[in-house]
């Protein structure tokens, strides 16, 4: 899935209006707190985190993901386990649920790559149906419960987490970090092999690269940062649940990032930040939220392919 | 009679009809998808909300306008075919021109739709369908009792399966069908009307979701979500068949509902994973399927 608009070159860095851009998302995260509930822009960030780690793979590799739930899910049990089990401290809990992630990216990751477009979907959505069933029926994810009362500690042993401004400019912190990665990943001579794959496989591979291997890595990336956007919700809300291993939640995730625009450096943001304040403000409409959902899904592939930031991108012609 | 295995013979021949009957949907299923991506190149992601829509227009039929079973058999597809031929007409034919996966995301939205819809209409939860006067009861096979309503949908099934298979595979439309595949702009230039084929052939596949719904009423609850859950298994199983060929998804689907339900008399933990587990097995040796061309 290309439509992304021409790239600006790597090497001189970040683009002039990228970073007034980076710049406004800093303050804004600093300053929105103040303004808005706290709880609910760390949802928005965790959610904001998962589309950018899904944007990894769907926009610059043009490899779509139908599975991602599991990655998700799988490093918030996981979180959740060995924060109220076994008593670690958040840091470590999140960085074993991001872990998680990334040995099963590892797995999925070589198992679904065999296969190209319409086919990786759907292994990448029937394994993680499997997931979904061993989450069902293992003794520890709790069942139908899920885990509750995860407790969020104390990170590194002085940030008191209960407290949810502290919490909040950690979550921040992860979350800005990951993007600057993932921004480093895209823009690296790596993320122009992605890009020369996602464009002409057959070519990149005459040019000698080892396509898979790339692949793989994109994959395994993309899948632990999931991971990590997933951990960390668990610590947010203390809770693991089925819901996060469904594969509803993968296509929230595909919707949030068509709608901000697949392949843009800040549409999963914008997409993650839309579709949970729908989800948010819409929430008394109960059943009719997926109906609505749904409508933008095909409004978005009809009318709309672009997403929010790639149709301002096209519009002032630059890359966002 | 002797146990077969440790197994009583009662239970394991009763699993194995209960395999053969969710082989009976996986198949019917997973060809109708295979008719929608011959032609059309897209996954239909909204086959199994199509199956629930038989289901529920079967059951609208009976309790609002008292039509019975026989009638919804022929009604239900006709009428749910005709939405699907309006989906392929206003939606899914802009953009046969773009990637493929546009068709799978935009069949994702319109099963969300679908599902909401019906869920706001008649809740979460299950109605039941009563089965057919003329087939209650059951039969004493000697080494089993079987309920003649379950013999009727394996029948049934293998009968819709082979005529599908006969018409695509023997007959001049059928060798139509597969030459537009090919090449429809070749296929086109002989005087053949491919866009209005591919309509037709989209509506094919949307009927036969719906008959299957219709068939599966009485032995499930009609519920919002029964297509949900059933398309994901079916996808699996076309990853296994290979999507290549009818005969491959007639053979998949039933073979893989009966190891399903051997698992469940053997090793009941495993069954709702042992298709996935066979999945990855098929694709270490054989990624393209086992009856699919490599693409």
């Amino acid at each position: 899935m290309s439509g992304e608009p021409a790239q600006a070159s790597t090497e001189t860095g970040m683009p002039r209006h990228q970073r007034l851009i980076l710049g406004a998302l800093v303050a804004a995260l600093i300053v929105l707190p103040y303004i808005l509930y706290p709880v609910f822009l760390m949802k928005v960030l965790c959610f904001a985190l998962f589309a950018c780690a899904f944007n990894l793979l769907i926009g610059y590799v043009g490899l779509l993901s139908f599975g991602h739930a599991l990655f998700f899910g799988w490093a918030a049990y996981v979180s959740a386990h060995s924060a109220k089990v076994w008593g670690w401290p958040p840091e470590f809990a999140i960085l074993g649920g991001a872990a998680m992630a990334l040995v099963l990216g590892l797995v999925v990751g070589a198992l679904a790559i065999r296969r190209q477009g319409i086919y990786f979907a759907m292994i990448t959505l029937a394994l993680a149906q499997m997931a979904f069933f061993f989450a069902l029926q293992a003794p520890f994810t709790g069942g139908e419960d899920g885990l509750q009362r995860v407790p969020r500690g104390t990170m590194f042993g002085f940030l008191d987490l209960r407290n949810d401004y502290v919490l909040y400019y950690v979550v921040a912190a992860i979350f800005l970090a990951s993007f600057l990665l993932i921004y480093r990943i895209v823009h690296s001579p790596f993320g122009q092999v992605l890009k020369a794959i996602r464009e002409n496989e057959p070519r990149a591979i005459s040019l000698g690269y080892r396509v898979d291997h790339y692949k793989l890595a994109a994959f395994t990336m993309s899948a632990t940062l999931a991971g990590l956007a997933g951990a960390t919700k668990a610590i947010v809300f203390q809770l693991a649940s089925l819901t996060d291993v469904h594969w509803s939640m993968s296509g929230e995730v595909v919707l949030m990032t068509l709608v901000g625009g697949l392949g843009t450096v800040f549409g999963p943001m914008i997409g993650a930040a839309v579709i949970v304040s729908m989800q948010n403000y819409l929430a008394e409409l109960g059943q009719w939220v997926t109906v609505v959902q749904g409508v933008i899904f095909v409004v978005c592939v009809l009318a709309f392919r672009r997403g929010i930031v790639g149709e301002i991108a096209a519009k002032i012609k630059k890359p966002l | 009679m002797p146990d077969i295995f440790g197994i009583p013979p009662q239970a394991l021949f009763g699993q194995l009809l209960l395999g053969l009957i969710n082989g009976a949907f996986y198949a019917l299923l997973s060809l109708g998808l295979a008719v929608i991506f011959g032609l059309l190149n897209i996954i239909n992601f909204t086959h199994g909300a199509q199956y629930m829509m038989g289901a529920f227009v079967a059951w609208m039929l009976l309790n609002w306008l008292g039509v019975g079973y026989w009638w919804a058999l022929l009604i239900v597809p006709v009428t749910v075919g005709l939405t699907g031929i309006l989906i392929e007409r206003t939606m899914l034919h802009r953009l046969y021109k773009l990637d493929h996966l546009y068709g799978l995301l935009l069949t994702f939205g319109i099963a969300l739709i679908i599902q909401g819809l019906f869920r706001n209409q008649f809740g979460s939860s299950g109605l039941p369908y009563g089965i057919p006067a003329q087939l209650r009861g059951g039969t004493d096979l000697g080494f089993m009792f079987m309920p003649n309503y379950r013999g009727w949908v394996v029948v049934v099934s293998l009968v819709v399966c082979l005529a599908t298979w006969f018409v695509i595979e023997k007959t001049k439309l059928g060798s139509y069908l597969r030459a537009a595949t090919e090449n429809p702009a070749l296929v086109q230039s002989f005087g053949i009307n491919v866009p209005r084929m591919i309509t037709l052939t989209y509506g094919f596949g949307v009927a036969l979701a719906a008959f299957t719904g219709v068939l599966a009423a009485p032995i499930y609850q009609v519920s919002p979500l029964m297509g949900a859950d059933l398309i994901i298994i079916v996808f699996a199983v076309v990853v296994i068949g290979g999507m290549g060929s009818i005969m491959g998804s007639i053979l998949t689907g039933f073979g893989l509902g009966i190891i399903e339900g051997l698992t469940k008399v053997f090793y009941p933990e495993a069954s709702s994973t042992v298709i996935f587990v066979i999945m990855v097995i098929v694709l270490l040796i054989k990624p393209a399927g086992l009856f699919g061309r490599a693409r």
